[in-house]
């Protein structure tokens, strides 16, 4: 019988052939690594939602963006952008950072919105690469071991805790005595963390009002009627707010419609009434209404260029209407490039190591040195009393940064001219 | 808990509620005679938002009033897409169909976003924050005159079927296309009349909704659900069924906001839906096949 024997392909794989296709492959297959960590300049993948239900804050971030390189390339600072739109999705927001880190980005940045930048940093967490945060308090984000993430933002309960504070200063200053108060807020993950910080910190707060109740709604109801009337139905002369710009438009529109007349709306730390689209939908009903937030120092030295860039990019937008979006992310840049400056690498263990050492003094927003600590998190951003005037954000506390004084109870919705 | 506070609640809510049923009725309308399903329609109602938004921030026109050239003009529209777009679709597969119109619905949405970009738009008419006091009753007077616009347009277009000789050839095409086909009534004329009448319905709905809400693109896709909501609960391809869902819509929104959460509102809506499909599928008016 003959035994037909299959012979060795002469064309077959060799072993040398093998290991040389198999180094190859594994080249291949590190090359954005490498080519990550030998990059001669920074590449920054910038991801917010500049569409969808986060678009108008998105885009105000955007702009922040854009000014960048005008800001920081006088100042020594080299690197490359890619702006990315998240859509205001979370799954969108997770593959997109998987996109840019093929890509080679060695940093990303982002993403307003904090269930995105929850999404992202658990991309970069697995990935090895580092995340500034720009806007996003969500606690979590920096309290779960997470090594790869730095947050240049406060965290919900810094947020409230600054914001309470600051009502107490402005009830003292004003010598007003509201009694009951109710807490509305989005129900959505930033909504529900500040909610968390509100239960945590309210009772040892000693605030002078009783809070008779919280109220949480989706804000992408058509309207607020229902909320505003649960607010009436409280009794309450003072309204505590955690909103977006469009949700709060919506609320302010039911309160006058229903006739209701709080001594004030104040958030304690919350965007939504300090946004333009508040004052263009509004007009006269946006006045008085209070936001304590982190706010742009306009006397510190890197104000000015970032003032000025932003009247020269976009001379049609009221820089005051986009400066705490666009100050928060010009800042993430530039912890960014700061960075990749001192560490004079890109590779991410470097950037890591860099960014946990960052020291920097002179910066836009309100507070102390950005300074990071082991959890990534900037505990030395301060909050100003933000009070809406003659159509424009105003500090009107502390005193040592205000430009007037607080005007508290606000006048009836029918006494303002 | 004060009476007047529910009154109030019901009130707000029959009045929001009569303007999404003129909306859902748009859709009603078209299924109910073409039997295809118009995802695109929150679409077609944001972009007569943004119409009333333009008119009235362009040339002063109050959208109580613009609503009748933006019905016209999405009238047109309607006639068009049907005539040029979907009616070589009709008879085909379902998810065809529904490629088709998410495709339009996409393209739409898109395109107002690249026109006006993402900001709010509110058309801020002189008696915008102004109430109507009745005893304990406060009702907004835009939703008291949204409403009864939304009321005077359903009622005309029941008239319109009911008494004119194209609202009957458009019931036969409805009851019997074959029959319709035979006795010569130009079917594919009437469908796109019938389209062109559902997105004039939707039209005038948009215009009155500025009254209510602030336009986004964003808010399309939100209304396409809540017009399927109401139809669906009140029977598909019933007219009376879709006004009479959106009220039950709005009223019910309007007590679970206030009775067990405001975060819950949309849930309830849901679970009403569900519970229409359990219990009576083909719709709380609706005819069953």
């Amino acid at each position: 019988m003959i035994q037909h024997r299959i012979p060795r392909s002469r064309t077959g794989p060799s072993r040398r052939a093998f290991l040389a296709t198999a180094g190859a492959g594994a080249l291949l297959a590190g090359a954005p690594a490498i080519a990550r960590a030998q990059a001669p300049t920074l590449k920054i993948g910038v991801l917010l939602p500049r569409s969808g239900f986060f678009a108008q804050a998105g885009q105000g971030c955007h702009r922040g963006a854009l000014i960048a390189p005008a800001v920081l390339n006088e100042m020594g600072y080299r690197f490359e952008l890619v702006h990315v739109d998240t859509e205001s999705s979370v799954d969108i927001a997770r593959t997109q950072a998987e996109r840019l880190i093929n890509e080679g980005a060695n940093v990303l940045v982002g993403a307003f919105d904090s269930a995105q930048s929850i999404a992202i940093a658990q991309v970069t967490e697995q990935r090895g690469v580092p995340y500034v945060v720009n806007v996003a308090a969500a606690p979590q984000l920096t309290e779960q071991g997470y090594r790869f993430i730095f947050r240049n933002f406060p965290r919900s309960i810094d947020l409230v805790t600054n914001g309470l504070a600051l009502i107490k200063t402005l009830l003292t200053a004003t010598n007003a005595s509201p009694q009951r108060a109710v807490f509305i807020h989005a129900n959505d993950t930033f909504g529900q963390a500040n909610r968390g910080a509100m239960d945590r910190l309210f009772p040892g707060a000693n605030m002078p009002f009783q809070l008779v109740e919280n109220i949480a709604y989706d804000p992408r109801a058509q309207d607020l009627n229902a909320e505003v009337a649960r607010i009436r139905a409280a009794r309450a002369d003072l309204v505590l707010v955690t909103t977006r710009a469009g949700d709060a438009i919506k609320m302010i529109r039911e309160m006058v419609r229903q006739r209701y007349e709080p001594m004030g709306i104040v958030s304690p730390g919350s965007p939504g009434m300090y946004d333009q689209e508040f004052y263009d939908s509004l007009g006269r009903f946006s006045e008085f209404c209070i936001s304590n937030v982190p706010w742009y120092n306009p006397r510190a030295r890197m104000a000015q260029p970032f003032e000025r860039a932003f009247r020269a990019q976009f001379p049609n937008d009221k820089f005051e209407f986009h400066a705490f979006n666009a100050g928060f992310t010009l800042e993430a840049i530039l912890i960014a490039a700061d960075a990749f400056k001192r560490a004079g690498s890109a590779a991410p263990q470097a950037m890591v190591q860099a960014l946990r050492a960052t020291d920097m003094a002179d910066h836009i927003m309100v507070g102390g040195p950005i300074k990071f600590d082991e959890k990534g998190q900037n505990n030395n951003i301060g909050s100003a009393c933000v009070q809406n005037r003659n159509l424009n954000p105003t500090v009107v506390l502390p005193s040592e940064a205000a430009t007037m004084p607080p005007v508290f109870p606000m006048p009836g919705w029918q006494q303002r001219g | 808990m004060p009476f007047d506070f529910y009154v109030n609640l019901v009130s707000t809510g029959v009045l929001n509620g009569l303007v999404y049923g003129l909306m859902a009725l748009g859709l009603s309308v078209i299924f109910g005679v073409i039997r295809v399903v118009n995802f695109a329609h929150g679409e077609m109602a944001v972009v007569a938002m943004y119409a009333a938004f333009v008119l009235f921030r362009g040339f002063g026109i109050d959208p109580l009033v613009s609503m009748v050239p933006i019905a016209a003009g999405l009238f047109a529209l309607g006639y068009l897409l049907q005539a040029g777009l979907i009616n070589p679709f009709v008879g085909r597969a379902e998810h065809e169909q529904f490629i088709l119109l998410v495709g339009v619905a996409i393209i739409l949405v898109n395109g107002l976003l690249m026109l006006y970009g993402p900001d709010a738009r509110h058309a801020d008419v002189s008696y915008g924050y102004d109430s109507f006091e009745v005893g304990p009753l406060l009702l907004d007077k835009v939703r008291v005159y949204a409403a009864l616009a939304a009321f005077a347009v359903a009622v005309l277009l029941f008239l319109f079927f009911r008494f004119t000789r194209t609202g009957t050839a458009i019931r036969a095409c409805a009851d019997n296309l074959v029959g319709a086909a035979v006795i010569g009534l130009d079917v594919k004329h009437l469908y796109a009349l019938t389209f062109g009448i559902g997105a004039a319905c939707v039209g005038a709905a948009g215009a009155l909704m500025i009254l209510l809400t602030d336009a986004t693109p964003m808010l399309a896709p939100s209304y396409t659900l809540l017009a399927f909501t109401i139809v669906i609960i009140g029977g598909l391809g019933s007219q009376s069924g879709a006004l009479a869902g959106g009220v039950l819509i709005g009223v019910s929104e309007s007590l679970a906001s206030f009775f067990i959460a405001p975060s819950m509102k949309a849930m309830f809506s849901f679970g009403l839906l569900i519970l229409v499909l359990l219990f009576r599928p083909q719709g709380l008016f609706g005819r069953r096949t």
